[in-house]
């Protein structure tokens, strides 16, 4: 008699953003194909990750969807948790684990927020907004919903490379910043490319009856900034990191206001 | 000595939390809390007291000897508008108030230049 053993195998796949490679590692084979096909385009191609998630699937009966986010630290471990996953991540031993319902949203949210946590160490950020690379130089149309950051990047012009529609990835470089693309899509459902360039300037987007852009004070420009920058925890010390990375960022990169009427002359005078 | 029936108004000392984080940005002072993130632009005046809130000067003193003669302003007027700045800010931690000198300041919150 033949007795076959069946053995289910991790399977990894390793999603690359920011230049920051995070293995997602799950025993479900059609998981791992939604997370392939979620993130294509970002999928490393590095056997190396900087971090590594152990997913595990399942119905998580003591909450509801609804469920607040949660993000905290506790003896040196991040806590992650909302309705449809919980999350943990130990940054000394770059390993980390989520249970989570068989969602892609659950790995996005988790994702969105691990890579605020990285960056905040690092003076920089995810922040609402459009991007897209012209001409070797990348450009950030900033605002909350309803700002018009889904309109700007359907009037892109052909030479322009989408970098997001909805959430930008900001790293410090030296003294330049640069944006890279990110697979959190917005209204265009549309994954970003996976490029990056250095921030030449940043729009506050408000539509209009003419297209102008304007100067704005650094008061306004950090209220905005505050606003549309992304961060989960609830802890102190990252709420400084995040408001210092805001300062250098607006002192090192030119913000301005740019009313725009939607249609393809917009892109006539961002340069 | 308080004498009965007199009317004493109390010291108001007032010093920089450590949980804010604070900077000056294009000539205007940025400062936040670090526990519920509240964002606060502070004109010339408040930046004044701001900088002067060294847990060790009394407000009036600050407001007479500082604010009075910079800004050029009423004396009673100040300290009303001083007050209320003070007020605002201590509810959300950013400063701390108290009737003795405070004495441990955080200097690590005094503002940087940007």
């Amino acid at each position: 008699m033949t007795t076959t053993y069946c053995t289910t195998v991790p399977e990894t796949v390793s999603i690359e953003i920011g230049g920051i490679a995070i293995a997602l590692r799950t025993q479900d084979p059609s998981f791992h194909r939604l997370i392939e096909n979620r993130y294509t385009g970002f999928v490393g191609e590095s056997p190396k990750s900087q971090l590594e998630f152990d997913i595990d699937l399942c119905e998580l009966s003591d909450s509801s969807p609804d469920d607040d986010l949660e993000v905290k630290i506790d003896a040196g471990e991040w806590l992650l948790k909302r309705g449809d996953f919980r999350a943990r991540w130990n940054p000394e031993t770059s390993r980390g684990q989520i249970r989570q319902s068989c969602s892609p949203y659950a790995i996005d949210c988790v994702l969105r927020i691990v890579h605020t946590l990285i960056l905040a160490g690092q003076g920089g950020f995810l922040v609402h907004a459009a991007s897209a690379i012209r001409g070797g130089k990348a450009f950030l149309f900033s605002g909350l919903s309803g700002a018009g950051k889904t309109t700007i990047s359907r009037l892109a012009p052909p030479d322009a490379t989408l970098l997001t529609d909805e959430i930008s990835y900001v790293r410090r470089e030296g003294n330049r910043y640069m944006a890279y693309g990110t697979p959190f899509a917005g209204e265009l459902a549309r994954v970003g490319e996976n490029q990056c360039a250095p921030v030449s300037a940043v729009f506050l987007l408000e539509k209009g009856l003419q297209n102008r852009i304007e100067p704005v004070g650094p008061s306004e420009v950090m209220r905005r900034l505050l606003r549309n920058i992304l961060f989960f925890a609830d802890d102190p010390e990252l709420v400084k990191l995040v408001f210092q990375s805001a300062c250098e960022f607006a002192s090192l990169v030119p913000i301005h206001r740019l009313t725009f009427v939607p249609d393809q002359r917009v892109w006539e005078i961002i340069c | 000595m308080l004498i009965a029936g007199e009317i004493m108004m109390a010291e108001k000392y007032i010093a920089r939390s450590k949980a804010i984080a604070a900077r000056l940005v294009g000539g205007e002072m940025m400062v936040m809390s670090a526990v519920d993130s509240t964002f606060f632009t502070l004109n010339e005046v408040a930046s004044a007291i701001w900088q002067a809130a060294d847990g060790r000067t009394p407000l009036s003193k600050i407001v007479t000897g500082k604010i009075c003669q910079e800004f050029d302003v009423d004396p009673e007027q100040a300290q009303r508008g001083a007050d209320r700045f003070v007020d605002e800010l201590s509810q959300h931690g950013i400063l701390l108030v108290s009737d003795q000198p405070v004495v441990e300041i955080d200097f690590s919150a005094s503002p940087e230049r940007g």
